[in-house]
């Protein structure tokens, strides 16, 4: 075994409502949707109407800025709907599913292939969108070639899915995904928790590393920043672990097949545990196995695709986007609490040993997403470096954004992290700033002026 | 309007006259003291909206309210020791003394906190922003650390200038470059030297005489009958803050086991005034003559014990706006801090107490030390570039 990199800094929000081991099949659903939003910078061009028949693998729109990128049907059926907002910006296409699944065929095997057409084939079944480029966590440009491709084989988030469950009949597929990532670059690493069996072991041929830590260990931008960061000009891509499977199964079963495993977590979740279904697949589905908690006097909860610090707050109608591999329902804050900031608040979760959390290193919380206070300008200092495992000043970072200082913000290092990796910053941000948004903000900047 | 009996009073008062305060309302020109009323009785019933889902429970009002907590024994005693030191003080029972405090210090903090808080409710207002908690410290901090007989005039107008000069024009809380008490005291000493100067301010009732460091700064030496228990304890003449290294220490315990004060500006300030004071003693000769090689023979540690240098340390110096921000920046800001201390202690005799000008001359060099902390960070990452770059 390889040298374990132990970080220090970090935080294991610990909350109600872990999924039991127990995985269940979803059958078909009526309805799946892609959702154009969930792919960051990505301006869509329709290519289907309502009422066309599609085959899973089939497109349903491109990227207008590149448009060898294409988005395709987790499932085949009848696109249903194509649903608009304002100013008619495309949101979601819903495809009502054919009980008898048909699928476009990809017949490029990895054997044979060169790298040109193991490209063409992710472009062409969608499955080139699970490619993330950093610096600026947008999909990868297909032409070109990254220093190394990185995947986080573990997700140390709260309630996250533990990868062992997750993949565990996905071992070959796997298998099959790295040895593509591996022919659209050679340098491929795989980051892997310290200590810990891993399904992930069989993996062959890429490079292994072990982290020790609290969350953001599993987090692939702070593996990266430990392994082989970033410096400027320079360009690598990530691959979360479940997508992999996917990638592989493309090459063994000449098909997209989008399936993956969530957790189904939270508090409200009546029976959380693990739930294997489509990509696309709506949160209605995925919640009927698990069932959500009966709401007692007019209380709501919030359903959260992907997890409490960086997941999307959904709602009943949303659906399963090809990133997250998690469900989380909270119930949501707002309730009435008398000077609250005097009072001892047992019950509350808090890094500040203005509270008394930090005796209780056990105990798990079920945390509502109240704000818990004003937003207030920077007035603390050195919080945020404990949450935050890089050699970045991240304080410093966030008033260049701010200020929109590009040189400034490439100097302090924005070329490595992406929202997730300040999760954190913001959750324990006694000015309650909207940390994550902000960094967005000046990834956006950048890509706009460089 | 209909009433709902179900809410608590606080709740019910807050709502009954939510439509007054708000815009379009009769008074929607308060609109931001009520939103800090509302907030100091209930915590924002906002949840969030975009990033992380679930939040710390700690906020900016805590945080601020645990240095409030950490500075009471400080308060009570200080009100004590105005009673004690008056004339005849020592006769009083200590009840007597803590209330002939508490009514000579009750109208300064009023004045304080009306002055100020006006203010700030006023710039709160015209940003469109909340009322930000930074005041509640500099509130109290204020009336600690200027003398006791100083005119509530004086005490209106100092406060004035630090909350307008010293932080809002840069943007309120957060923002501001010195420490906005500090500045308070500041402005009274160099705008009123003459009508506070002399000895007698720091007593009440006629009573006059110097105290410890004006007396070091005039001989070089201490008041004869001059105890450091006295001094560690507090029943000394001085600021009513910065008395009592004892209440002082309390505080800082508080202060760091909460984690809301930096422990490497704290220790820093202390360790900069024990190497200065270290120093001077080596440098003494050993018949000290002259005031100045008297006062530099005066052993390191009863610095720490002496005048504002505790409070400055644990209360002042440690403020996260005006302090460094990086921690390596704090450690060398707060050594500066101590050390610049006791040398304007000893070589300024004209001004007896250092630490308030050690304090505001860090607050505006802390930006350029961490800059330059930062600074070694960025070279890291460029020469990271270059090596991958060549190799």
């Amino acid at each position: 075994m390889s040298k374990v990199i132990k970080l220090k800094k970090g935080l294991d929000i610990k909350l109600v409502g872990e999924a039991e081991k127990s995985v269940i099949d979803l059958p078909i659903g009526e309805r799946y949707a892609v959702s154009p939003l969930a792919f960051e910078g990505v301006v869509p061009k329709l290519l289907v109407a309502e009422g066309d028949k599609v085959a899973a693998g089939d497109a349903l729109f491109y990227d207008k800025a590149h448009p060898e990128v294409m988005f395709t049907s987790p499932v085949s059926g009848t696109v249903s709907a194509v649903r608009r907002g304002e100013k008619r910006k495309l949101l979601a296409i819903e495809v009502a599913a054919d009980a008898q699944q048909t699928y476009k065929q990809f017949t490029v095997k990895l054997d044979k292939a060169s790298r040109e057409q193991v490209v063409a084939a992710l472009l062409e079944s969608g499955l080139w969108a699970s490619i993330i480029q950093r610096p600026y966590g947008i999909i990868a440009n297909a032409q070109d070639t990254p220093k190394a491709i990185f995947v986080s084989g573990f997700d140390s988030a709260p309630l996250a899915p533990d990868m062992n469950i997750a993949l565990k009949d996905d071992v070959e597929a796997v298998k099959a995904g790295f040895a593509a990532l591996k022919v659209l670059c050679p340098n491929v690493h795989l980051g892997l928790e310290a200590g810990k069996e891993s399904v992930l072991e069989a993996v062959e041929g890429v490079e292994k590393h072990y982290f020790k830590g609290a969350h953001p260990a599993g987090n692939v931008g702070v593996q990266i920043h430990h392994i082989d960061p970033i410096n400027k000009g320079e360009k690598v891509w990530t691959v979360a672990i479940q997508n992999v499977a996917i990638i592989g199964r493309l090459f063994l079963e000449g098909k997209v097949n989008m399936v993956k495993t969530y957790a189904v977590t939270g508090s409200q979740v009546m029976h959380p545990q693990y739930v294997r279904g489509l990509v696309g697949s709506s949160l209605a589905d995925v919640l009927t196995p698990t069932r959500i908690k009966p709401q007692s006097g007019g209380s709501k909860f919030r359903i959260i695709e992907g997890n409490v610090l960086t997941g999307r707050n959904a709602g009943a109608n949303g659906f399963m986007s090809l990133y997250s591999s998690q469900v989380t329902v909270i119930p949501e804050g707002g309730e009435l609490e008398l000077i609250g900031w005097l009072a001892p608040r047992l019950n509350k979760l808090s890094v500040s040993r203005t509270y008394f959390s930090w005796l209780m290193p056990k105990k798990k919380y079920d945390l509502r997403t109240g704000l818990n206070g004003g937003v207030r300008p920077f007035v603390v200092t050195g919080l945020y470096e404990k949450y935050l495992p890089m050699d970045i000043y991240p304080m410093y970072l966030f008033k260049a954004i701010m200020a929109g200082d590009l040189e400034k913000m490439e100097n302090l290092g924005i070329y490595e992290i992406i929202e997730e990796d300040v999760a954190l910053c913001e959750f324990v941000d006694p000015s309650k700033q909207e940390l994550q948004a902000l960094v967005r903000d000046g990834i956006n900047l950048m890509i706009k002026e460089m | 309007m209909k009433q709902n009996y179900n809410k608590p009073l606080p709740k019910r008062l807050l709502d009954k006259f939510a439509p007054t305060f708000s815009e379009g309302g009769k008074l929607s020109w308060l609109h931001s003291f009520y939103e800090a009323m509302e907030t100091f009785f209930y915590v924002p019933t906002d949840v969030t909206k975009k990033g992380s889902h679930v939040r710390d429970c700690n906020d900016m009002k805590r945080t601020m309210f645990m240095v409030i907590i950490a500075l009471v024994p400080t308060i009570l005693f200080g009100m004590w020791n105005i009673g004690f030191q008056r004339i005849g003080g020592a006769d009083f029972s200590i009840w007597q003394n803590f209330w002939f405090g508490f009514w000579k210090m009750l109208p300064s903090i009023l004045v304080t906190y009306i002055v100020g808080l006006s203010i700030e409710c006023a710039f709160a207002q015209i940003r469109k922003e909340e009322v930000n908690e930074g005041f509640f410290v500099s509130g109290i901090l204020i009336p600690l650390i200027i003398p006791i007989g100083t005119p509530l005039w004086m005490t209106g107008l100092a406060t004035a200038f630090a909350v307008v000069i010293g932080k809002e024009i840069f943007g309120g809380t957060g923002m501001n470059i010195f420490n906005p008490a500090l500045l308070a005291r500041l402005f009274i000493f160099f705008s009123y030297t003459s009508s506070i100067s002399g000895e007698s301010v720091w007593f009440t009732d006629g009573r006059t005489g110097a105290t410890a460091l004006g007396e070091l700064a005039n001989t070089g030496q201490l008041p004869e009958g001059f105890s450091m228990l006295d001094a560690f304890v507090g029943n000394i003449a001085g600021s009513i803050g910065e008395t009592s290294t004892l209440c002082i220490l309390l505080g800082a315990i508080v202060l760091l086991a909460t984690g809301t004060a930096s422990w490497r500006t704290m220790i820093s300030v202390f360790v900069g005034g024990l190497v200065m004071g270290g120093i001077f003693n080596l440098l003494a000769p050993a018949a000290p003559v002259t005031p100045t090689e008297h006062y530099l023979a005066l052993p390191a540690w009863q610095h720490l014990l002496l005048g504002g240098f505790a409070f400055g340390a644990v209360f002042m110096a440690t403020d996260p706006v005006t302090s460094a921000q990086t921690n390596a920046g704090k450690c060398i800001v707060g050594f500066m801090i101590g050390a610049l201390a006791i040398l304007v202690r000893v070589f300024n005799t004209g001004y007896p107490e250092g630490m308030m000008l050690a304090i505001i001359f860090m607050n505006a060099l802390a930006p350029v030390v961490d800059h330059y902390v930062v600074q070694a960070n960025i070279k890291r990452r460029n020469r990271r570039a270059k090596k991958t770059v060549n190799a």
